[in-house]
């Protein structure tokens, strides 16, 4: 009795989730996209897990210890952990999927994201074998992995799907096409039942997953669709319990009928214009870059064309990151008149002027809110600078090819990191980082880096870390605008729902009413 | 007549091949390629992925390997979704746009031919500006205005039907999708065909006839239907291949897995084989359904039939 108690108290619950565009692939190494990792942490489990509040947790491994002044990780794995067809699920398995996330033949988008680990970039540059990288087996249920370096966050990449194991026999029979129905075998807390395209990918929870007892909800369904205010209807009208964002402007609305199911808390993702130090007159000008920067009146920005779902952002780490302090420029604090009094001045102490206006181009990629900022900015340089800015629009793909070639002068960019680390953040202004659109380059900001990631007293690290920032934020090759937000309408009777800076959120943790 | 068929039809062989062949090299030479985003990839997995997708070999190579495959029947793998055959994803979505758009076909052929008919006999009246004037907003608004209007008074305030999404065990999926569809086709069809009918019985020899005393009834149900049609079944080509290979905005708003994002998204993505598989079948169904009005023409007009 007690053992049945449950399982008919769950029978038939189902909990339907708004999941954004079509994931574009159910293969853990290969994905990239948010909605694709949402359901790859229901099917998978890593060796560890995004708590409720963001902490590390232990999952498929149940606890693990640090060697070698943080190099050296053993983890144990649960005993009799099971893949969804009752095979049985061992380290090697984990080692598997390790090798395979960075093997450049996978084609894998987070590849770099395991860099940490000895070899593995050696392997992902195409250097060194597989077999190389240093995560071995020692046993069925006991796992080691070696770092160049200690990296405090590395238990937080562990709980990234791109670690997650893959049941290789599947793969082996299936090829790239064995993450579908009938084929796809897993070991978290659900299996995939069914996927129909541009629909819904459907899951049923995995009885063979070692926490099953405690999970709650029989069935998801990941509802997709990119149409946000067709997600807000089907919402409204009973057929979605969570929605993965909300459209600005029905926010006013949104907070007065259903405040209390509105869930917006601080996200982990950066918006901001980047500066293409190649091109001048901003590339050689701080000043000109400064005021530009210090003219933007980020509040209003947040309040009027946001709509209240951002907050408005100064630094280029955002804030809440662990074990990090928020940097912040010295303006940053100053009213918004000051601000703005000293950009005058700047702009025309290089020689600028109502006769001889500085003249600049936005570009940004097709989307109405990129353009509705991208309009207000332009028109605060304008009003408030003098300052003539062109506005081109670009798509997707176009954009994306000329930021990279260097052909724009301010761009628009977005970065969402990958970790709860400033790291995730401030790697992405190394030179020789592949997204370094801003083409910045400077040698002290990158021995910062480095001498950080040698560190492994983590204050002192932070300190270094924190001192990178300030270089950067002083050097203002980007414009911070805001930070994002997670912005989710989650129904009464979805329980168990806790917002957090990665915003992840695993189905096993939330319960239904009827 | 199976000559003449078949002969129209071997026609539509070349134009297939121009298509294509415009399509395959236009789409690449558009800028940025399918693993172009905001997140780059490290430079060895962006080499291994264009291996694996045989985008380094030249060109004239590509294009080759792909007419090679087109001829066995298989238009390749998909970029964007992952281990998907673009056979399997048009396979799946067409019978979804097909039921879609032959639902919404006949509402609008049912709705534009009655509304059509009425304006036309009851011309000078009150009813016909009425009906003039609502068919006018239906042309103008367009789907993306109709259908969240829809969906905000069915679904979500009455609570009538469904707000979106498409099972087959559920019709009521179907009803406002198709109704979003068919409104803007039932006012162009009751346009045309007012107009087509006014204009025949304004001919002489219906004049005619009716000044023989023909009753108006007899008059349009034998005679002056065939003209008055014409124009309904030109227009009807290629609105039929649009409304059988699907809507974006129809699909989007109401979750539907149907062909019509695939045309947007795919170019958007740069799934070249999705485009490609998207454009030759909406080719040969624009090809199909052209072949199709020229032999309506033939049996409503005999003087088109030597031509």
């Amino acid at each position: 009795m007690l053992v049945l108690c449950p399982l008919t108290a769950q029978a038939g619950t189902l909990l339907r989730i708004g999941n954004g565009p079509e994931p574009e692939s159910l293969d853990p190494q290969r994905m990239s996209s948010v909605s694709a990792l949402n359901i790859a942490r229901d099917l998978y489990e890593g060796l560890t897990r995004i708590g409720a509040d963001g902490e590390i947790e232990p999952a498929a491994a149940w606890g693990w210890q640090i060697a070698d002044g943080g190099r050296r990780y053993t983890f144990d794995l649960r005993p009799n952990l099971r893949w969804s067809n009752g095979a049985a699920l061992t380290a090697q398995d984990f080692v598997a999927a390790l090798r395979r996330v960075v093997d450049p033949a996978t084609g894998a988008p987070y590849a770099q994201l395991f860099a940490p680990i000895v070899n593995a970039a050696a392997i992902t540059a195409g250097h060194a074998s597989p077999d190389t990288l240093a995560v071995w087996a020692l046993g069925p249920s006991r796992l080691q992995i070696l770092l160049k370096q200690p990296a405090p966050y590395f238990l937080g990449l562990l709980a990234h799907p791109a670690s997650f194991p893959i049941y290789l026999p599947a793969l082996a029979q299936y090829g790239r096409a064995f993450a579908r129905p009938g084929r796809l075998v897993s070991n978290g807390a659900y299996r995939l039942e069914a996927w129909r395209v541009e629909s819904q990918v459907a899951l049923q929870r995995n009885r063979q997953y070692w926490d099953d007892a405690h999970t709650q909800i029989d069935r998801v369904q990941y509802v997709a669709g990119d149409d946000v205010a067709a997600q807000l209807q089907r919402y409204r009208a009973g057929e979605l319990d969570v929605t993965s964002e909300v459209p600005l402007v029905q926010a006013p609305r949104i907070r007065a009928d259903e405040g209390s199911e509105l869930h917006v808390a601080a996200y982990l993702g950066s918006y901001f214009y980047g500066i293409n130090m190649q091109r001048a007159p901003l590339g050689d000008h701080l000043a000109l870059r400064r005021a530009l920067a210090m003219a933007i009146d980020r509040e209003l920005i947040v309040d009027k064309v946001m709509n209240g779902l951002a907050l408005p952002a100064y630094g280029w780490v955002p804030p809440g990151v662990s074990g990090y302090q928020a940097q912040l420029p010295d303006w940053a604090r100053w009213p918004y008149a000051r601000r703005l009094a000293e950009a005058q001045r700047l702009l025309a102490d290089a020689g600028y002027s109502a006769a001889h206006p500085l003249q600049v181009e936005i570009r940004y990629n097709t989307h109405d809110d990129h353009k509705r900022i991208a309009t207000v900015i332009a028109a605060m340089w304008k009003q408030r600078l003098g300052v003539q800015a062109t506005l081109v629009n670009e798509e997707n793909k176009v954009f994306f090819v000329h930021r990279r070639l260097g052909l724009t002068q301010i761009f628009r960019a977005a970065w969402i990191g990958d970790f709860d680390d400033a790291l995730s953040f401030l790697d992405v202004l190394r030179a020789g980082n592949g997204r370094n659109d801003e083409h910045w380059h400077d040698t002290a900001y990158d021995a910062l880096l480095q001498r950080a990631s040698s560190q492994s007293d983590p204050a002192a690290r932070a300190a270094l870390l924190e001192a990178a920032e300030r270089r950067a934020l002083a050097a203002q090759p980007f414009i911070p605008i805001y930070w994002y937000v997670s912005k989710h309408l989650v129904k009464p009777r979805v329980h168990g729902w806790r917002d957090n800076l990665l915003d992840v959120h695993y189905s096993k943790d939330l319960g239904v009413d009827g | 007549m199976l000559s003449f068929a078949l002969r129209r039809l071997l026609s539509a062989v070349p134009t297939l091949f121009v298509l294509v062949t415009l399509t395959f090299f236009l789409m690449r030479a558009a800028p940025g390629g399918p693993f172009d985003g905001e997140r780059t990839l490290p430079p060895q997995v962006e080499a291994a992925l264009t291996r694996e997708y045989h985008l380094d070999a030249p060109l004239w190579r590509q294009y080759l390997d792909y007419l090679g495959n087109l001829a066995h029947g298989d238009l390749g793998p998909s970029f964007q979704y992952e281990g998907y055959r673009v056979t399997e994803l048009i396979g799946d979505a067409l019978p979804v746009s097909l039921a879609l758009g032959s639902a919404a076909l006949a509402l609008s052929l049912l709705l534009g031919g009655v509304i059509g008919a009425v304006a036309a006999l009851r011309q000078g009246r009150w009813i016909d500006p009425l009906l003039t004037h609502i068919t006018l907003i239906g042309v103008s608004i367009p789907n993306y205005v109709i259908a969240p209007l829809l969906v905000l008074l069915f679904a979500v305030t009455l609570g009538w039907l469904p707000a979106g999404g498409w099972h087959h065990d559920r019709p009521t999926d179907m009803v406002l999708p198709v109704i979003a569809l068919a409104l803007p086709q039932i006012a162009y069809i009751a346009r045309l065909l007012r107009n087509g009918l006014i204009d025949a019985l304004a001919t002489p020899y219906l004049r005619t006839a009716r000044a023989k005393g023909l009753p108006l009834r007899l008059l349009v149900l034998r005679h002056a239907w065939r003209p008055a049609v014409l124009p309904v079944i030109s227009h009807l080509g290629p609105a039929a291949a649009g409304l059988l290979t699907g809507s974006v905005v129809v699909e989007q708003v109401f979750g539907i897995p149907g062909l019509g994002r695939y045309f947007v998204q795919a170019a958007l993505n740069r799934d070249y084989t999705l485009v490609l598989g998207a454009v030759l079948l909406y080719g040969t169904l624009i090809v199909l359904f052209n072949f199709v009005v020229d032999l309506l023409y033939g049996a409503l007009d005999p003087r088109l039939r030597t031509a």
